[in-house]
């Protein structure tokens, strides 16, 4: 017996990352644009898609895929809108992977969508650290949970394209500065989006929903052959 | 909670690597992890404990190196390390886009003892 050293360099997530891009070529080769929403609990994930459903349901083909650890509530909640809506349970599991999308995806039928939201379990730690083959990342703060979130949770700020500010109807009841949420998640991600709405009120929604139908446009492009995926020529 | 899913990939990778090199024990294990990888490493090493039992890592060390979060300018090219969270150049003061590290998550080496004596017959297929 020998005591030797291997040298390895292997990232930890390669097995995730692997899944991931086989869910993201299954979304190009079908033109869909895929998010993946993530924030806290309770600061209104379920209630954006219901807005978004109502906003643009007539114009696209939408289905959603629930995470959370137990109870399909929200699936529920998304299906009597009319659309194709998939619950993982993680059964005390803090985030999505890209297996349990895989899995998903099996019970929808890709050929009808053309934007699937992807509702991670509530945390705004374990999430950010899974690719699940997702297009771009959205991070939800709602104005109740305080506007010191960014610098403790920096991660999920830093690597998400659009921040929704949510819950801005409660302003006037709270002591979040909106404009610090702003300067520190810029400080921390100078090319993310930031838009402030309420789901309740729908204040805010048009920005949202612009940038939603822009993104499912370039994708449909993609889909009709105008366009070419930009990692189409891996195989 | 996360790192426990990051424990079983490690140990995963660490079986693989101890497969394929013919370690009969692991001993210990480095890894780098940047500073903005949403990763605790006390909560790590618990897991690595939990989910390596009985298996050739079994009470492997876990060395974790940290990696600053770094970054470069689109503009000026300058490559510096970000303070405070804030993606500007120091040089330019022009917002950043590209992060150079801080993300790692990676397995560097791990060591242990050949299993030779154990008979290098006993294992000749390998996969």
């Amino acid at each position: 017996m020998a005591q030797i050293k291997v040298p390895v360099v292997r990232n930890i997530l390669q097995a995730n990352d692997r899944l991931a891009s086989e869910n993201r070529n299954r979304f190009d080769e079908a033109g869909i644009f895929v998010v993946n929403l993530m924030s806290s609990p309770g600061a209104g994930k379920t209630s954006l898609l219901e807005k978004t459903i109502d906003a643009l349901a007539a114009r696209m083909g939408i289905a959603v895929i629930e995470g959370d650890l137990q109870s399909s509530c929200d699936a529920e909640r998304i299906q009597k809108k009319g659309v194709q809506a998939v619950q993982i349970n993680t059964d005390g599991g803090c985030h999505l992977d890209g297996n349990m999308i895989q899995i998903a995806l099996d019970s929808l039928d890709l050929s009808q969508v053309d934007l699937l939201i992807i509702e991670n379990v509530g945390n705004l730690v374990c999430p950010a650290e899974f690719n699940l083959g997702e297009h771009e990342k959205i991070t939800m703060l709602s104005v109740a949970e305080g506007d010191d979130k960014p610098i403790k949770y920096p991660l999920i700020f830093q690597i998400c394209s659009v921040l929704l500010v949510n819950k801005i109807d409660l302003l006037p009841y709270t002591d979040c500065d909106v404009a610090k949420i702003r300067q520190t998640s810029k400080q921390l991600n100078p090319a993310g989006k930031v838009f402030e709405i309420s789901c309740r009120t729908g204040e805010g929604f048009g920005p949202w929903l612009s940038w939603i139908e822009e993104k499912v446009g370039e994708h449909r492009k993609i889909r009709a052959g105008a366009a070419v995926p930009p990692q189409a020529d891996s195989h | 909670m996360h790192e426990l899913s990051i424990a079983q990939s490690l140990l995963d990778i660490i079986v693989d690597e101890s497969k394929n090199h013919r370690l009969g024990h692991v001993n210990l294990v480095r890894l780098r992890v940047g500073e903005l990888a949403a990763v605790v490493s006390e909560s790590l090493r618990f897991c690595f404990d939990l989910v390596s039992r009985d298996t050739v890592a079994s009470g492997a060390i876990i060395e974790i190196e940290t990696v600053a979060v770094t970054a470069r300018c689109d503009k000026c090219d300058f490559s510096f390390e970000i303070k405070d969270r804030v993606f500007e150049c120091p040089r330019c003061a022009e917002p950043v886009f590209e992060m150079v590290g801080g993300r790692e998550l990676y397995v560097m080496s791990i060591e242990g003892e050949t299993g030779e004596e154990d008979g290098a017959d006993k294992g000749a297929g390998g996969s």
